[in-house]
């Protein structure tokens, strides 16, 4: 068990001590984020912002004006709506080395409540141009992605969560941006998750199996740009299930109809927090209270088979 | 250069940007003018090579692209297509022009692209400078403060912002709108080195860019215009923030400039 944002963190400290041209942002999240450590081994490289997440991003921007490749770094939900805009102009639209990460997202901030909530950054950054858009499932998955990231060259938006999150992947952890990882491959549906569903979404499988139904689960790390290539080999089964921490609207689930209503109309079910001011309690209380869970993805894959 | 020069330049600049605005049939004409001679000067003598320039009052990008396009980023020729379907040069600064840096117009945006800028430049030495323009109605919005509180903790004395004071904004006078008086003050409590002049006198305009030294203070220069200069049509008329000259205006305008045309249209 391991939180991705403290991987990712480890992982920049370590590219940024042989590149000096990596660079932090914070907004007074430099502990949220876990990059109290990065500020203090590699301080003209980390920017403070303070409380100021249009400025934040803004900034980040205009340090790529001299060659630098910003990792601006906050709550996700405040960089993903507040600073939208500076996301769509400033970062995607100038086309600028920016990487907006946005951690503690989905409902990690548990009863802190609907404003500390991003459940719907998905759905805003995904419709900007030239943005792509990323969620890791885990730990290792988050070093892969936050090496991609440094050497890229493109604006990104990241979301990862809060706390700790079981291994998914081993030893053995592939990542090539914009190609989903097929975890499991079963005939008689598919599970496609992103971010730390991926991890309930295997346990459902393993679940499923004992039941005797056979179940593929295929790791959406990258939302965009999208990979259609897996998304339609999972309708080979005849029965696809997205499964993601974000509202129904606009996430994993509504980019995978966009592709499968106009390429290869399937069977589908969107598992995600429902259009409504969400239910009060810890991530997990929140999960359980909305079959976000193994057992819940389960049931909708067997509701799905009837 | 000779302050005869750069007023010969700047004049030809606003005959360049009010011929591009009448044949479009669209632009923003009077904040074009307000903030010619600040640029003709940062353009033709004041910024150094690895200088960074922010229009971030992107509507006034008529100006910008006469100067771009006699500055030999492109060709005068290209002026034609102001504004026209499929072309680069669209109404507000766009980074896939050669020698535009960034896309700016969602207004609040030029500043703190420009902290960050003069953030990196100052950290590694590197001596460039960077020069924002916004404009007066623009300082209503939140994230120009949040940039300002941003310029003054890191001490960026390489970073200028000016704004172009000229009073007015597309609903009317700017303290009507949302009263931004007094400004300077305000900019001053913010940790600014603030100075004041006539941003249409183009003798202040080059003394204040030579004279301007580091000092641990950002710099913001409050430059006092008038919207609309040069065209006796438009002068400090609010409905001219984006009204098009006729053919009649646009010889007026002209003559009032002393010039005898464009050599391009």
């Amino acid at each position: 068990m391991k939180a991705v944002r403290k991987a990712f963190t480890e992982t920049l400290v370590s590219l940024a001590r042989e590149n000096k041209n990596i660079w932090a942002l914070a907004t007074d999240s430099r502990g949220s984020v876990t990059l109290t450590d990065f500020a203090r081994e590699l301080p003209e490289q980390f920017v403070e912002c303070g409380i100021a997440e249009q400025d934040a991003v803004g900034m980040a921007a205009g340090l790529t004006l001299e060659g630098i490749t910003s990792f601006v770094c906050g709550p996700a939900s405040f960089y993903a709506a507040r600073s939208a805009e500076q996301v769509k102009v400033d970062v995607a639209y100038c086309h600028r080395d920016v990487k907006v990460i946005g951690v503690s997202g989905g409902v990690s901030y548990g009863a802190l409540g609907g404003t500390h909530h991003a459940v719907q950054d998905v759905a805003l950054m995904r419709a900007i141009p030239d943005l792509e858009v990323f969620l890791p499932a885990d730990a290792r998955q988050a070093e892969a992605l936050t090496r991609y990231l440094a050497a890229s060259g493109k604006p990104a938006y990241v979301r990862m969560g809060r706390g700790p999150v079981p291994e998914v992947y081993g030893e053995d952890c592939p990542f090539e941006a914009g190609k989903a990882n097929f975890l499991r491959r079963g005939k008689d549906a598919a599970v496609i998750a992103c971010g730390e569903m991926v991890y309930p979404a295997l346990e459902a499988a393993r679940l499923l199996s004992g039941r005797g139904i056979e179940i593929s689960v295929i790791d959406m790390h990258t939302i965009k740009p999208l990979d259609e290539q897996a998304i339609l080999a999972a309708a080979e089964t005849g029965l696809v299930i997205t499964c993601e921490e974000h509202s129904v609207h606009g996430g994993l689930g509504a980019a995978a109809a966009e592709v499968l209503c106009q390429k290869r109309p399937t069977k589908m079910r969107i598992l995600g927090l429902p259009d409504e001011t969400l239910y009060s309690g810890t991530a997990a209380e929140v999960f359980a209270h909305y079959g976000l869970t193994a057992e819940g993805v389960a049931q909708a894959v067997e509701e799905g088979l009837k | 250069m000779e302050i005869q020069e750069l007023k010969r330049i700047a004049a030809q600049r606003r005959a360049d940007a009010v011929t591009m605005i009448t044949r479009a049939k669209t632009g923003h004409t009077g904040g074009a003018m307000s903030c010619l001679d600040v640029l003709t000067c940062l353009f033709y003598d004041t910024l150094r090579p690895g200088d960074h320039f922010l229009l971030s009052k992107g509507h006034s990008v008529e100006g910008y692209w006469a100067i771009l396009a006699d500055k030999g980023y492109f060709p005068r020729e290209m002026l034609r297509e102001f504004s026209q379907a499929g072309s680069p040069l669209i109404g507000h600064p766009n980074c896939r022009v050669n020698g535009v840096e960034m896309s700016t117009g969602a207004l609040g945006h030029g500043l703190p692209i420009g902290v960050g800028a003069a953030l990196a430049a100052k950290r590694r030495g590197t001596g460039h400078r960077v020069f924002v323009v916004m404009g007066d109605g623009e300082q209503a919005e939140g994230s120009v403060w949040e940039a300002a509180m941003a310029g003054a903790n890191y001490h960026l004395d390489n970073l200028f912002a000016i704004v172009d004071r000229n009073g007015l904004q597309i609903s009317g006078g700017t303290e009507d709108v949302m009263a931004l008086d007094s400004l300077s003050d305000k900019w001053r409590a913010f940790g600014w080195e603030v100075t004041e002049i006539d941003g249409n006198d183009m003798e202040q305009v080059k003394a204040y860019f030579h004279l301007a030294a580091e000092g641990g203070k950002p710099h913001c220069l409050m430059a006092r215009t008038v919207k609309g200069k040069g065209l006796p049509f438009a002068e400090n008329r609010a409905e001219w923030h984006h009204k098009v000259p006729t053919q009649e205006q646009l010889l007026e305008a002209y003559q009032a400039l002393g010039v005898k045309g464009v050599d391009w249209a």
